[in-house]
């Protein structure tokens, strides 16, 4: 049973490893991409379906036991990312397919997308903080060599400023983890709460705390340090764009809201109160740089900040029932962003820009994406039934239900000023008509080529899958209701782990 | 001793980020490369300094007889850095690669992905 | 950036195989005693690099025969499957495995997982290290 928890750590590393070694065949690595990834997405459905039978499980690497050596453990939150990355490794291999150019297969873009993936998954199973610092240089150290891939002007400007941004905040997480060893002597996440809970000494604790918060915070990519994310995200190969949209903020935030809930949790008047400024700020600054810009994948950049304001929101509030929105808030904005990324890409091989002015006349043409882009679209504004409209709904009903006005306000204000956006390349790609001199031009892409339908099976399945836990969001809501109260009393998960001496 | 170290740890950190925040991109990657070396040098200090007193089991023992030093740092510190190698190597090569195609080690020439 | 020097063309030459067999000594005695795959690793890919330095990139990729990326690649794969076999065990990820064997006139000899993985993670710093160090040396051309 415990095999299962270490196995989606493994499997990505194995399939990077194959698909290094067998450089020379792009064919053989396509078809170990699209294999491997659908086994990685079929290891998470069985892993939540363990962990909601079971509750949170552990295993130990090397059977040194917690809290010496590294342990994984999921539990339903765990379980639920390891699903998503799984989700999202698949359809991004899919959509490769057809995006991927030789020239890009050729620097090695599937070995680093499965080191990517193994790097999120052991980010998300891992319950050791030292170990977390491992697997996120994993993530980094692929997504710079993603970031760089085909080397143009562009792409090492954004990826100068990522790199730096990045090394400083691992430095600042290093800090941080090297301070906790020092206070407490231990590295395993359950035993520093554990050991955390008894310490008279808060005020360390906290300045701990806040390292942590500022390294996570710019992994994040939350106020006041997104810079980086507009900066570079909208540099390289559409398919990166969508991975890294999907997965990698997403793990700063889950690491936020692994430590801040499970080690974090005693000073909560100062950290959580600092959170809810942050969560404010950055949902206002995001919205107000999208509305400024007119490059489809900018746009989708500041959005991925102003998203990653309400998941902060969740944590922030710290009730059962935010926890709960911010997670569903996550799950919503994963699936929904990939799938806008995914549509510019297609944009793009349609008309040959990003740019907004450029662009048009693809209802007319494509009526059929349009309609996936507007599906897509209104679920990240927040329009009912689709899934952004709950993930909104539990947010604010949970920020009324402990009276906090001003940021339910900004909720809200925010949510209209998305839909702002969304409209706006909605009005500019699908409806207006093509501008004159755009259409002189002669096209990037080419229709006959023969992977343009592909691109459209994993735009219409994550379109179907935000149709889905829109419609059928009572179970969704439930399962992160379960992981909410997981996280809040975080009994279960110490016991996972270090009571797993007499266990196995 | 552990003063002594404190202050050196304080010293790389103002250094480096003084070397970051310059435009050059050659002093930037320097100041990663300080600001990794604080950190580990932090681990160093923050863990306890144990002197000559190394953490090996005498043959036919269990346990070690005195109290040792803490290994746990020194595996740490020797993880941080292989990592910061990989990555710092990385960051060497893609300064290189940046210089042949923007013509320019300035960052304040490096703004076109701001707008 | 070929070197003209003789004394380094020379030295290089016997360094090589020095360097070389040095890492593989380091190699192998990791386990209990100062050593290990890393930085066998690394004083194998610095007998390459001086070669390098000496020659130039070509006969050194020619030396090679393995691209180092295909090596990392490699690597990787022996270190990520050493942590497997325990598993068939009943044992978790990474738990170590030991073979001891009696060899006629040898004498006896630990084959281990551990083992496998130092091997893979000697080929990972290698193939690395030799792709860097050929990048930048190809980018200076």
């Amino acid at each position: 049973m415990t095999l299962l928890v270490g196995l989606p750590v493994v499997l990505p590393l194995v399939l990077g490893a194959l698909s290094l070694a067998i450089w020379r065949f792009p064919v053989a690595q396509r078809v170990v991409a699209l294999v491997g990834t659908a086994v990685l997405l079929l290891l998470g459905i069985a892993l939540l379906w363990a962990v909601i039978e079971h509750g949170p499980m552990a295993t130990a690497l090397g059977e040194w036991r917690a809290p010496f050596g590294i342990v994984l453990v999921a539990d339903l939150l765990s379980a639920i990312m390891v699903l998503m990355a799984g989700i999202m490794g698949f359809v991004v291999a899919l959509y490769s397919l057809g995006t991927v150019s030789r020239g890009h297969e050729s620097f090695g873009y599937f070995p680093l997308l499965h080191l990517l993936l193994a790097g999120v998954c052991g980010s998300f199973l891992t319950g050791d903080i030292f170990n977390l610092y491992v697997w996120f240089e994993v993530m980094l150290l692929s997504s710079f060599a993603l970031l760089v891939l085909g080397g143009e002007r562009a792409q090492m400007e954004g990826a100068i400023k990522y790199v730096t941004i990045n090394l400083f905040s691992s430095a600042m997480l290093l800090t941080a983890v090297g301070l906790t060893y020092g206070l407490v002597g231990t590295l395993n996440m359950a035993d520093i709460a554990v050991k955390f809970d008894g310490a008279e000494d808060g005020g360390r604790v906290t300045v701990i705390a806040m390292l942590f918060m500022v390294a996570f915070g710019i992994k994040a990519a939350a106020f006041p340090l997104f810079f980086w994310l507009p900066a570079s995200y909208h540099t390289p190969p559409v398919a990166v764009s969508a991975l890294f949209a999907a997965l990698l903020t997403k793990v700063g935030v889950y690491a936020m809201f692994r430590m801040f809930t499970l080690v974090f949790d005693a000073d909560t008047a100062y950290t959580h109160n600092i959170l809810l400024w942050i969560a404010g700020f950055t949902m206002v600054t995001g919205v107000l740089g999208a509305a400024a810009q007119f490059e489809f994948r900018r746009i989708l950049s500041f959005h991925i900040v102003s998203q990653i304001g309400y998941m902060l929101m969740g944590l922030a509030l710290f009730t059962p029932l935010a926890l709960a929105g911010g997670l569903y808030a996550i799950f919503h904005n994963i699936i929904v962003k990939t799938n806008l990324f995914l549509v510019s890409g297609v944009a793009y091989r349609l008309q040959g820009t990003y740019q907004l002015k450029q662009l048009g006349g693809l209802y007319r043409s494509h009526p059929g994406l349009g309609v996936l882009f507007l599906l897509s679209a209104l679920s990240m504004a927040g329009i009912p039934p689709l899934s952004g409209f709950f993930a909104k709904f539990i947010l604010v009903r949970a920020g009324l239900e402990i009276e906090a006005w001003v940021i339910v306000a900004v909720a809200l204000a925010v949510g209209i000023g998305t839909l702002f956006s969304m409209i706006k390349i909605w009005a500019e790609v699908f409806w207006k008509a093509r501008p004159e001199e755009a259409t002189t031009g002669a096209p990037v892409m080419d229709v006959a080529s023969p992977g343009l339908h592909w691109l459209y099976v994993p735009i219409v399945l994550l379109a179907g899958l935000t149709v889905l836990i829109g419609v059928a969001g009572q179970p969704i809501f439930e399962v992160s209701m379960q992981a909410a109260e997981q996280l809040l009393d975080n009994s279960a998960y110490i016991e996972a782990v270090l009571g797993s001496e007499e266990g196995s | 001793m552990e003063p002594v170290l404190a202050l050196v740890v304080g010293g790389l950190y103002a250094a480096a980020i003084y070397m970051i925040l310059r435009r050059s991109i050659v002093k930037l990657v320097i100041g990663l490369l300080l600001l990794s070396n604080a950190a580990n040098l932090l681990i160093f200090t923050v863990s306890g300094l144990t002197r000559e007193a190394p953490p090996l089991i005498s043959a036919g023992l269990d346990a070690p007889l005195a109290p040792t030093a803490d290994p746990l740092p020194q595996a740490l510190i020797l993880t941080a850095i292989v990592i910061s190698f990989g990555v710092l190597a990385f960051a060497v090569v893609l300064i290189n690669r940046a210089w042949h195609v923007v013509q320019a080690e300035d960052m304040d020439q490096m703004t076109g992905t701001d707008t | 950036m070929t070197s003209y020097s003789l004394i380094l063309r020379t030295a290089a030459r016997f360094l090589l195989p020095l360097l070389l067999m040095f890492s593989i000594f380091l190699l192998l005695r990791g386990h209990d005693l100062p050593g290990g795959g890393f930085i066998a690793g690394l004083v194998a890919s610095c007998a390459f690099v001086v070669y390098l330095f000496a020659f130039d990139v070509a006969p050194v990729r020619r030396m090679l025969r393995l691209d180092p990326r295909s090596m990392v690649g490699v690597g990787l794969l022996l270190a990520a499957l050493s942590g497997v076999p325990a598993v068939f065990f009943g044992e978790a990820f990474f738990t170590g495995l030991w073979l001891e064997l009696e060899l006629p006139r040898i004498g006896e000899i630990k084959l281990s997982t551990p083992l496998v993985f130092d091997i893979g993670v000697y080929l990972v710093v290698l193939g690395s290290v030799m792709a860097i160090v050929m990048a930048l040396a190809e980018g200076e051309e």
